[in-house]
Formats: structure tokens, C-alpha cells, sequence
């Protein structure tokens, strides 16, 4: 079955987030956010702490996904970015290869013209990372899904526990 | 698709309850919301019209705590039922780990049940996946009402993979969280 389960380990980790300060640093931005088609975050950088990552990555998402669509109706394979214009704060967001996306907030400290262009240029390396990322994945042992993952056999009974912590 | 970083060690699932028109999707979300305690919760997003009826989705983020060292949480998702939302409900089959398929028990929606499931068999196939083989449970809701049929004529009808399946009174919580402990096994299991 090809859903890609997306695992990222630790040295991917680290230098995806060097790339998110690099954007941080060189357009001055409040924070930049990496988040997977699905709608879940993946990592961060700048100052968070007034944001609901959560609820931000899945309208993200949502977001992208319904003007991917408008995108094919007007005969558009995609529309690659997305901004949207604020009083006071804007969302830049860029697509990475299909499957992840990245979006910056900023405010009036910051163009969006910096913006696009810093995020441009960390966009493309930004894909070979997760060409890479992937490539490691499709070829890991037993294919998709979940094969990828180093859990451990007695992480289901573990699950059920907790989860019935949850439920009681 | 399940995101596992091993860096921040953070587990996210996705998962999606499905369905005809008005069957009580957002019913169970929103009671998972209330009963749940505040510290294992996010924010119940909705996007609906203003008659409430689910107009891309409902979305509940669900913190299952540390799980061999993994914080895990579910991120619970809703689709809007209504036949002509179709495109909206195909986006949110994006990236899923698990469904619950909600089927109402009225007589008169056995017909719409039954294309909401040939639907989400559509749309999943789509995205290259297979009924069969991705975590799936079956609730049969609103089983408090005059003039529902019986289980055995929805198993007849719904369940042909004889996946688990569960009675339901969504507004009253019964059977509510039977369902999502069901299909979030399934996904953890699948994960390991």
C-alpha cells in the first residue's frame, strides 16, 4: 500500500531546523514552520509561544489542499506558494516537492519580497533534503508502511495501555 | 501517513471519521472534546456553515501520552457528508492512518450509507489505498431511534471485510469512545 509514512531522524532533524533559522535570520521574520500535507508540523523556528502550532498546521494543510484543487480546475498543476495579507501579521506559504510545505509568519519588520526570495532559495534545498529523506525511506527494508520505523515490537501493548488510560 | 520524528520524539497519527450526510461524525468528535480531561486535548476546530453542518471539517488534535518515549497524539478528523462535498472529502483522506465509518441506523439512510461507503472506497483508491488493508472500524449510530434496522441487515449491507463494529448513541456518548479505542489500536499497531 504507498502511504508514505514520513519518519525523520535525528541528523535529517538538525539540518532541516538550520535551514528554518537560516530563513528566521535572514528575513527577520517571527517565526517559519515546517508541516507535512497531512497536516501535522514536523519542526519550528522563532517564537511560537502565542500560536497554536497544532490548529495552525492542520488549516495549513487544509489551506493548501483546497487551492491545490482550485489550482487544477483553472488548469494549474499547483499554485507552488500562498500569501496571505494581514493588518498586522502575513502568512507566506511554499510547497516542498508534494508533500510538506513551509510557512513563514511575519509582520511589518519584513517584506514580503525578502520573504519570497530568502524562502526560494532554502526551498530548493530544502527538497533535495527531502528527496533524500524519502529516497531513504522508499528503500528501507520490507517497503511501506511503518516498516520504516524502529519502535519495537512491545511499543502495541504499551499503545493499548496508555490508551486505555485515556479512555477510562 | 503517520509522522514519526525521532528527533523531537513525536508520534502523529491521522484519523478520519467518514459517512453519509447528518449520520453524527461531528456528534462524536464533539463528545470526545467534552469528556476528554483538558490537559490530553487541543482546540476543536470546525469549519461549518451556519446551520452547523460541516462544511471542510472538524478537527481535534488528542494527546495519548508518552508512549515508550514517544509523545503520541491522534489528530481526529471529520468530513463533510453532504454528496456534493465530495472534493472537500477526498482532501481530508489525505495522509489518514485510520477510519471510522458512521453509519446511520435509520432504515431510510441504508441507501445513503451505502453510497457514502462505496465513496470512501473511490476516494481511497485514489490515493492508492486499500479498504482492506488500512486500519478501519465500523459504528452503527443513532441506534436510540423508532424505526432502525437491525444490525444484522447494516452488517449485511456495510461490513463485508467483518471489521469491528459498534452500536452507537452519539449524542449520549454510548459507544463513542469504544470506536476510536478501537481504530486507534489499529493504527499503533500498524505503526510498529
Amino acid at each position: 500500500m504507498p502511504v508514505e509514512n514520513l519518519n525523520v531522524f535525528e541528523d535529517d532533524f538538525w539540518a532541516i531546523n538550520e535551514k528554518l533559522n537560516q530563513i528566521l535570520k535572514s528575513t527577520n521574520c517571527l517565526s517559519v514552520m515546517l508541516i507535512d500535507k497531512a497536516g501535522q508540523l514536523i519542526t519550528t523556528a522563532g517564537d511560537i509561544s502565542q500560536l497554536d502550532t497544532t490548529s495552525f498546521s492542520s488549516l495549513c494543510a487544509a489551506d493548501f489542499a483546497a487551492t491545490s484543487q482550485l489550482a487544477m480546475l483553472v488548469g494549474e498543476k499547483e499554485f507552488s506558494t500562498l500569501f496571505h495579507q494581514g493588518e498586522k501579521q502575513n502568512i507566506y506559504i511554499a510547497s516542498i516537492e508534494d508533500r510538506v510545505m513551509l510557512a513563514v509568519v511575519f509582520d511589518q519588520r519584513t517584506t514580503l519580497g525578502l520573504v519570497r526570495v530568502r524562502v526560494k532559495q532554502v526551498v530548493l534545498e530544502l527538497i533535495k533534503m527531502f528527496t533524500a529523506i524519502f529516497a531513504k525511506l522508499d528503500g528501507a527494508p520490507g517497503g511501506a508502511p511503518g516498516s520504516g520505523s524502529n519502535l519495537g515490537t512491545d511499543f502495541a501493548s504499551e499503545a493499548e495501555s496508555e490508551l486505555d488510560n485515556l479512555f477510562k | 501517513m503517520s509522522l514519526i520524528n525521532y528527533s523531537s520524539r513525536e508520534i502523529n497519527c491521522k484519523i478520519v471519521y467518514y459517512g453519509c450526510g447528518l449520520c453524527g461524525k461531528t456528534t462524536n468528535i464533539k463528545f470526545i472534546y467534552q469528556k476528554v480531561s483538558p490537559d490530553a486535548k487541543g482546540k476543536l476546530i470546525s469549519l461549518a456553515t451556519e446551520l452547523d453542518r460541516t462544511l471542510f471539517f472538524d478537527f481535534l488534535p488528542l494527546d495519548l501520552g508518552s508512549i515508550k518515549g514517544f509523545k503520541t497524539r491522534f489528530h481526529l478528523y471529520t468530513v463533510p457528508g453532504q454528496v456534493f462535498y465530495n472534493a472537500s472529502r477526498k482532501l481530508i483522506l489525505k495522509g489518514v492512518d485510520g477510519i471510522v465509518f458512521v453509519a446511520d441506523s435509520q432504515v431510510e439512510r441504508l441507501e445513503a450509507n451505502v453510497e457514502a461507503l462505496t465513496n470512501l472506497q473511490e476516494n481511497l483508491t485514489e490515493y492508492g489505498m486499500n479498504i482492506e488493508t488500512i486500519p478501519f472500524v465500523i459504528q452503527y449510530n443513532k441506534r436510540d431511534l423508532p424505526n432502525i434496522a437491525t444490525v444484522d441487515e447494516m452488517r449485511a449491507q456495510l461490513n463485508k471485510w467483518n471489521v469491528p463494529e459498534f452500536e452507537a448513541v452519539a449524542h449520549q456518548g454510548f459507544g463513542v469512545f469504544e470506536t476510536l479505542k478501537e481504530v486507534a489500536k489499529k493504527v499503533l499497531k500498524n505503526l510498529s
